[in-house]
């Protein structure tokens, strides 16, 4: 228990909103409420204020208010600028909006409509953490207004298949609060068969979230769930038998999976046992495993691993008794309790009894419980015998471990009543032990003890003298339990004849004991007594005036408890004018009870559950559904079929590129054999060039003589180019020779060396992406027209960019990852002036055709632009996010670039710079 | 979860109560708990429900639970919590929950959801929180540059 300690000093983690709270913790009950209602003040008129409040400063108040809150102060307002957070995307905001509306909010409030519908937003939101506020809220309400709102939506997140593990668990168990609250607003239906595969999933945490729920509705539906004890068996038996480590995080103290194996057990409580064989096989074989571990030797000294390993124990125990029908299970159950009752650990002691309790009325225990009467009465004598006073009562305490001192000790002389009654040879000994019973710890004798033992006597006649003998005696001891005065008074007025002859206990003896008792007794007592005297009357003529003179004493017929003075008031009027026949009629002995159950009994049955069949049907896996974030399933590009995938680009040449008609000429020398475009870049390719950073296809050169036109597409690291070289002139080219420059691996075809006047050859290429690159390959091409020898260079329009493969992802993985990507060197940053006019929408297709996703709703402005991809490169895959934001009124934009790789991130910022 | 001088450090109901009725059943509770002494058991009959409770350091943590909740079990419930609050705030102390309660409800709401245990992995119950923390300071990193 020392892992934990709290007595640590005080960190420094003091929230700095709380400046408030340090005064108040330690000052006196005056001076706080004057600082609260000093803040109080504060907070209301920002809130009624003029000026509207920041986000930021409406959740500080907020948190304050509910601060005050916990103080245990009344808060009376706030709940609408909780509600507005709700609707806030900033996370922080949002929570502390729904942690109010679940704290403070009840569900009859007006505002209820608006919770909704922000909840809905939530929950419509597919960003999993926000979904899990909504659900979280929603369950901590658990109003019926909530329930008609989202009652039927609930089930549908539950069993979809892309809802994220956490979303379900949360989904599970508001589904569940919403049924118990409100069960005929849950619509069952396709979704209840698909809940109980729940019990398959992979995910612990699921799993341990589903069963409560499907737990709940095993109860309501029986029938309908039946397939679940199968299912719930076989995660049982692989839990079980898995070894101490194999469920990592969810071994608690070398126990695997204590919670869910509990929630398990309870689940197959709501059945009787199994009826296919194997099943049942199976589900005996755990408990037996389960009873098994119990003898090992701890794994732990911890007292977390002997409670968890326990609490299974206890569980299954009351598995096997409400089956009750191993009895082989049974006593060895019954054996593990008696070996409890003897343990030094005193909660153990006290479930033990408990278990003992159930145990006792089940059929096939009887003589296993038995061999353990003598522990439980054992137990009792030791801590029993004796006035409870003082040193005794005190180590009584020690032994019987306290715990139960006010529950468990009472719990013990039920277990002995139940016990008594059902092992009773004679019912004397039966009374005998009750009385004692009383006697020593009459405190702990519940109500039903006492009507039980009276019961009894009056429906056996066997008995009635010899309890009337034995209360009597009891009687005598100068200071008896007020219980004992109860059953003395009722057993005499009704039996009393029966040793009337005795002259030591003669009517008048016996009335004078009772009577002593009276003063010392409760109303209920006295009332009691009262009627046992007039019963005297009636049994005993000669008590008559000694009682009436009681009855007409002050004390009695002025008492200033009405019930009292009424009895005393109607008795003493009933005995004087009443005749000896009227009164004989009246007084009658009192008629056997209908032989109905023990309520003792009676309440023990209620603890156990109700039952219904089940059937097998075992092992069925669902697959792992979830694959990796939100990645787009990409088509296999290996072997890229040119005609199929390729956008019908064959289809039509752009217009762009569609072959002029000019005459036919012969070659003329246009440039003439000038040298400078040879080496160079033709003039103009950089700006056309950065054109298709953004887009794919288009005319990447134009001059007199020739256009080429580009169409391409990019898959992961691979993409295929076609490039349209069109003669503008109506005389054909000659030698016509492009090559690309060695770069990126790119293979292309050989073009035909001749071109017609005004007629286009297609060049594809195919290429791919080795690593990230900066330079743009170039291609040259070379050619005659007429005499003279054409030499351009190009770059192809090849950015790293076009390898960039879109990556939706929700608000919180965006920032995880941001967080991750925050070495300076990793982040690439630039502002720049816009020279373009700044159209968002322009500028969504520009970063689409960039080839980043667009990410909704994650930056709070919605102004700014948010986008996530991954380069895939042969060697390495970068992962890239960027942030766009611009300023409309500087007319500038503020570009943030961040990736994994510097060069990456410096490149990109560049080129997308340049676009906007 | 109350302190040893009886004042209510965090309250989570998972029944709807009129707060009359709210105020008067924690002081009642508080009652009982104080008033017993180290050497009793963890548990005690409380009306129909039975209250589970247990010390740490100057904090006593109770729950009530149903007459046929497993309670051993219940008491690692009440352990398991403190060993997140205490994986959350490392070293975690009665400061820490009186002046962060807010993270101590966010922890407990990924643990127990409507009164039943939704995760029992620390990993990820603390994880839920440590990310949305994340997120927060990301966030606040990322909003505050400099405007231009």
């Amino acid at each position: 228990t020392q892992a934990i300690s709290l007595q640590a000093p005080p960190t420094q983690r003091l929230a700095s909103t709380f400046v408030l709270a340090a005064p108040i913790a330690g000052k006196s009950k005056e001076a706080e409420i004057k600082r609260i209602n000093k803040e109080l003040a504060n907070i209301r008129s920002k809130f009624k204020g003029d000026k509207a409040l920041d986000g930021y400063s409406k959740k500080k108040y907020v948190c304050k208010l509910l601060f005050i809150f916990l103080l245990g102060h009344d808060i009376d307002f706030g709940h609408m600028e909780a509600v507005n957070l709700l609707s806030s995307n900033k996370y922080t905001e949002k929570q502390i909006g729904y942690l109010f509306i679940s704290v403070l909010v009840n569900s009859n409030s007006e505002l209820i409509r608006l919770i909704n519908n922000a909840i809905k937003n939530d929950l419509a939101s597919r960003n999993p953490t926000f979904m899990c506020l909504a659900l979280h809220c929603i369950a901590n309400v658990g109003s019926r207004e909530m329930a008609e709102a989202f009652a039927s939506e609930i089930p549908r997140i539950l069993v979809a298949g892309d809802t994220m593990d956490s979303v379900k668990q949360s989904a599970a168990l508001c589904l569940l609060r919403l049924y118990k609250t409100s069960p005929d607003l849950v619509p069952m239906g396709e979704w209840t068969s698909r809940v109980v595969h729940l019990l398959n999933d992979q995910h612990m945490g699921v799993v341990t979230a589903a069963v409560s729920l499907i737990t709940c509705l095993c109860k309501k539906n029986p029938d309908d769930f039946k397939t679940c004890v199968s299912l719930a068996v076989s995660r049982l038996s692989r839990i079980v038998s898995s070894a101490s480590t194999d469920l990592q995080d969810y071994t608690y103290y070398f126990v695997p999976a204590p919670w869910l194996s509990v929630k398990l057990l309870r689940l197959l409580q709501c059945y009787p046992p199994p009826e296919d064989a194997a099943v049942k096989g199976r589900l005996v074989e755990c408990l037996e495993t389960v009873l098994n571990k119990a003898q090992e030797p701890p794994k732990s000294k911890k007292v977390q691993h002997s409670n968890a390993k326990n609490a299974i124990l206890f569980e299954a125990i009351s598995l096997i008794i409400h089956y009750d029908s191993e009895p082989n299970l049974l006593v060895r159950a019954c054996n593990q309790l008696g070996q409890f009752l003897q343990h030094r650990e005193t909660n153990l002691r006290y479930l033990a009894l408990e278990s003992m309790c159930t145990l006792a009325s089940s059929e096939f225990s009887h003589e296993a419980v038995k061999t353990h009467i003598e522990t439980v009465i054992n137990a009792l004598k030791v801590r029993g015998v004796g006035p409870l006073r003082g040193q005794e009562r005190k180590g009584l305490d020690v032994r019987a471990g306290g715990g139960a001192w006010m529950s468990g000790y009472s719990l013990e002389r039920e277990v002995v009543a139940i016990l008594a009654e059902k092992y009773a040879v004679d019912y004397s000994w039966y009374v005998d032990t009750i009385l004692n019973l009383i006697r020593i710890a009459g405190d702990y004798v519940s109500e039903e003890v006492w009507y039980r033992v009276i019961q009894i006597v009056i429906n056996r006649d066997d008995v009635q003298g010899y309890a009337a003998k034995t209360v009597f005696e009891a009687l005598q001891a100068p200071a008896c339990h007020e219980n004992m005065v109860k059953v003395g008074g009722y057993i005499l007025g009704e039996f009393g004849n029966l040793i009337a002859g005795d002259p030591r206990s003669s009517p008048l003896v016996q009335f004078n004991l009772l009577h002593s008792k009276f003063h010392l007794c409760s109303v209920a007592t006295r009332a009691l007594l009262l009627s046992t005297y007039i019963k005297f009357i009636n049994l005993f003529p000669e008590t008559k005036a000694t009682i009436q003179e009681v009855l007409r004493s002050d004390s009695q017929i002025r008492n200033a408890d009405v019930e009292l003075q009424q009895r005393a008031v109607e008795y003493l009027k009933l005995s004087s004018i009443a005749s000896t026949d009227v009164l004989a009629t009246v007084l009658e002995e009192m008629p056997p009870f209908p032989e109905r159950e023990s309520s003792i009994l009676a309440k023990l049955k209620k603890k156990k559950g109700p039952g219904a069949g089940s059937e097998l049907d075992d092992g069925k896996k669902e697959p792992g559904a979830e694959i990796n974030g939100g990645m787009e399933p990409s088509a296999s590009t290996s072997t890229p079929s040119p005609s199929a995938d390729l956008l019908g680009l064959r289809a039509a040449p752009p217009a762009s590129l569609a072959a002029p008609t000019s005459a036919g000429n012969l070659l003329v020398d246009v440039f003439s054999d000038s040298p400078a475009a040879a080496p160079g870049l033709a003039p103009g390719t950089d700006e056309n060039f950065l054109r298709f950073v953004c887009k794919n296809n288009g005319v990447l050169f134009e001059n007199q003589l020739l256009q080429i036109g580009v169409k391409s597409e990019f898959r992961q690291n691979l993409g295929r180019m076609y490039l349209f070289y069109g003669n503008k002139t109506s005389v054909q080219f000659q030698s016509f020779t492009p090559t690309r420059l060695p770069q990126l691996n790119i293979q292309t075809k050989a073009v035909d060396p001749l071109v017609e006047g005004g007629a286009q050859v297609q060049q594809v290429l195919n290429i791919e992406c080795l690593s990230d690159f900066t330079l743009a390959p170039l291609i040259n091409i070379k050619f005659r027209y007429g005499g003279t020898l054409q030499n351009i260079t190009l770059k192809l329009p090849i950015t790293l960019n076009k390898f960039f493969q879109a990556t939706e992802m929700q608000s919180q993985d965006f920032f995880q990852r941001w967080k991750q990507l925050s070495l300076p060197q990793q982040e690439s940053q630039k502002i720049f002036k816009a020279n373009h006019p700044m159209d968002p929408e322009v500028t969504k297709a520009k970063l689409l055709g960039f080839g980043s996703a667009l990410l909704d709703k994650v930056d709070p402005n919605p102004d700014n632009f948010v986008g996530a991809g991954i380069i895939q490169t042969k060697s390495l895959q970068v992962g890239c996010l960027l942030r766009l934001e611009p300023n409309a009124q500087a007319q500038m934009y503020r570009l943030t670039l961040r990736t994994s790789k510097e060069a990456v991130s410096r490149h990109l910022c560049e080129l997308l710079s340049e676009q906007f | 979860m109350n302190c040893r001088q009886g004042k209510l450090r965090l309250q989570k109901w998972y029944t709807t109560l009129p707060d009359k009725e709210k105020k008067k059943i924690i002081r009642e509770i508080v009652q009982i708990i104080l008033a017993r002494n180290q050497k009793m058991s963890s548990f005690v009959d409380w009306k129909d429900l039975k209250l589970v409770y247990k010390r740490y350091a100057s904090l006593y943590f109770c729950c009530a639970i149903e007459d046929r909740d497993n309670e051993l079990l219940a008491l690692e419930v009440v352990h398991r919590y403190v060993e997140l609050l205490d994986r959350y705030f490392g070293n975690v102390c009665e400061l820490d929950i009186i002046f962060n309660f807010e993270k101590a409800y966010f922890i407990l709401d990924e643990f127990i959801l409507g009164g039943e245990i939704q995760e029992t992995s620390k990993k990820s119950a603390v994880k839920a929180i440590e990310d949305s923390d994340m997120l927060q300071e990301t966030m606040e990193e990322y909003m505050n540059k400099p405007a231009f």
